[in-house]
């Protein structure tokens, strides 16, 4: 028997390559490929003139790249994308492990209820959740500057929100962007932090309980270190999603019209494909983008075989 | 302990469980909130969506929006012309990413070899490229392949791009399967090909069904692509990229954006509420593990 598990074991040596091919084809093809040409791109001065075969792309060393670091445009870009996800990934992160922890307190029916609904929230499709958020924010007709416009002034409320607009300036647009990416990215963190919690034994919980701890104490005592594995995970997640979010902030600041609204993947963007097209400089910026959610990939991997998922 | 401390206890158990299930009814609401006002604006009046108060919902409900919808009236094309390209791209790039990646699940979890590791990896760390770096590529790329302005080329990136997430909840599904299984068919005689059909494949219909769920909530949502690769030609349009024209070129006439953002949404969700309790568990053992 050990001889023909042998055998059938030489004779498929090759059957794990063969079965890798198909996905490792598509994947070169599409993902890979166009990665290397991106940083190819970069060196390149490929734009208008090259694209309508007026004049040869030519290398141009790191042109593109120096253009990009004395470009005010890009500084501005990448400070609104690192600022923005310094706002969306804790906020997301918070609110998210609020509701799991919720969650799990929750009577059975309530539970179910009010996880629907959270999947409901993940699943709406990121083109709606901002077409919505921009149509409650809106000056005229909207409800959030309807409401805000009632709130009493000690609560931030006043008549100075009626006809307030989102989406205007820089600020403003990136509170609606957050609301928008907290709404869509919460419901994963919960379920997450729900399944964890799960896996910790009640009496934990319990015996701290019983030691006098409050439930910050336990949470930090407790919860947090167990769970840290998880939190890591969809922290770098969290951060990977929202430096790189693209759907909600091109909605919400209205297609590609307000250039000091731009975030770095927008700038990118926008550079490639508004007129006059630059290429090349728009892969220099898309390759800083790729390096620098590479760098984070990083700490991810490293996160998810500490973790032991590659067993 | 006197019957009085614990009836005590226990009404103060019953207030705190109270207390918790009301916030728990709170989180809920004002998480549907935007999915609602979505639903109800829909169905309002322009009089009463373009009213300075607004009402929670339509006094004089009317179909008017969606017939704006469905008849075209942006694009020239009616709603059905949209919905169509959209499950056509998402269907297809479901089959497909779902049956390439069952092959590269089986690999992983069934065989030692060299490269496994680096493989894993690998797609760990492709499914964080961003998109909106690799689209310019892709773009030039389809543009002298003939690509642009066509579903085919839409149905490969969404294929490629499914991939990683797919093969990774895959493969815990197969490594679930009790290897014995499989060896005791195969010591019965049974072919691979027959171990395959007759052991594995029933054994990981449910993994497939829920990979299948996330290569079809990508792809139906996919926006990047979509958008740069069918700029011109509008009768291409996917969903998404239908909803967002719609908003862009309809000035404000919310009512209709809303109804558009409804036809697209609602099928969704309807869907979601069906499987989500199997869903969920994939979320968990693809997602956080992955």
């Amino acid at each position: 028997l050990r001889r023909r598990a042998a055998l059938f074991a030489r004779r498929h040596r090759l059957a794990p390559y063969l079965l890798l091919l198909p996905s490792a084809a598509v994947i070169a093809a599409l993902v890979l490929w166009p990665t290397i040409q991106i940083s190819e791109l970069s060196f390149q001065n490929y734009g208008l003139q090259q694209e309508i075969g007026a004049a040869p792309a030519q290398w141009v060393g790191f042109g593109n790249y120096s253009h990009v670091l004395h470009d005010p445009e890009f500084w501005l870009s990448l400070r609104i994308s690192v600022l923005s996800a310094a706002a969306m990934v804790p906020l997301t992160l918070v609110v998210g492990t609020l509701v799991g922890l919720l969650l799990s307190r929750l009577g059975r029916r309530m539970a179910a209820f009010v996880s629907s609904v959270s999947v409901l929230a993940w699943a709406t499709p990121a083109v709606s959740a901002s077409v919505i958020f921009v149509w409650l924010a809106t000056p005229d007709g909207g409800i959030v500057d309807w409401l805000l416009s009632r709130l009493p002034s000690w609560l931030g409320g006043g008549a100075h929100w009626a006809a307030f607009s989102w989406t205007n300036s820089a600020l403003p647009a990136y509170t609606l962007a957050t609301a928008v990416v907290v709404w869509l990215g919460f419901p994963f963190v919960a379920v997450s932090v729900l399944a964890g919690l799960r896996t910790i034994p009640v009496e934990l919980f319990e015996s701290a309980r019983v030691d006098g701890g409050g439930p910050w104490t336990i949470f930090w005592r407790v919860t947090y270190p167990l769970l840290r594995p998880i939190f890591q995970v969809l922290f770098l997640l969290s951060v990977i999603w929202d430096f790189g979010v693209f759907t909600q902030v091109f909605i919400v600041i209205g297609e590609l019209g307000q250039r000091d609204e731009y975030n770095l993947g927008i700038y990118e963007y926008a550079t490639a494909f508004t007129l006059p097209p630059a290429y090349g400089v728009a892969s220099a910026l898309a390759f800083i983008l790729t390096i620098i959610l590479l760098i984070i990939t990083v700490g991810y991997v490293r996160a998810s075989v500490k973790e032991g998922a590659l067993q | 302990m006197t019957v009085a401390a614990s009836l005590a206890r226990r009404r103060r158990r019953l207030v705190r469980r109270a207390g918790v299930n009301l916030l728990g009814l709170l989180v809920a609401l004002i998480t549907l909130f935007p999915i609602f006002w979505m639903i109800s604006t829909a169905f309002k009046p322009a009089t009463e969506w373009y009213s300075l108060t607004p009402h929670p919902l339509p006094a004089h409900p009317t179909l008017g929006n969606f017939r704006a919808v469905i008849d075209g009236n942006v694009i020239g094309l009616p709603y059905w012309n949209f919905l169509k390209n959209s499950l056509f791209v998402t269907l297809v790039s479901v089959v497909a990413s779902s049956l390439i990646a069952l092959l590269a699940a089986i690999a992983l979890a069934r065989f030692r070899f060299r490269f496994r590791t680096t493989y894993l990896i690998m797609l760990l760390i492709v499914q964080m490229l961003p998109q909106q770096a690799l689209v310019i590529a892709l773009f030039l790329d389809f543009r002298s392949l003939n690509l642009l302005d066509s579903l085919v080329g839409l149905i490969g990136v969404y294929t490629a791009f499914a991939l990683p997430v797919t093969i990774w909840m895959l493969r815990n599904f197969v490594a679930a399967v009790p290897r014995e299984l499989e060896e005791a068919a195969a010591i019965d005689g049974a072919g691979p090909m027959k171990v395959f059909w007759r052991i594995l494949l029933p054994l990981v219909a449910p993994g497939l069904v829920a990979t299948s769920v996330f290569a079809f909530v990508f792809a139906y949502n996919e926006f990047i692509f979509a958008l740069t690769f069918l700029g011109t030609d509008t009768a291409k349009f996917t969903l998404p990229i239908y909803v967002q024209y719609f908003y862009g070129r309809n000035g404000a006439n919310w009512g209709a954006i809303m109804a558009a953002s409804t036809l697209f949404t609602v099928p969704v969700l309807a869907f979601f509420l069906l499987v989500q309790r199997r869903l969920r568990a994939g979320l968990v053992a693809g997602a956080v593990k992955g």
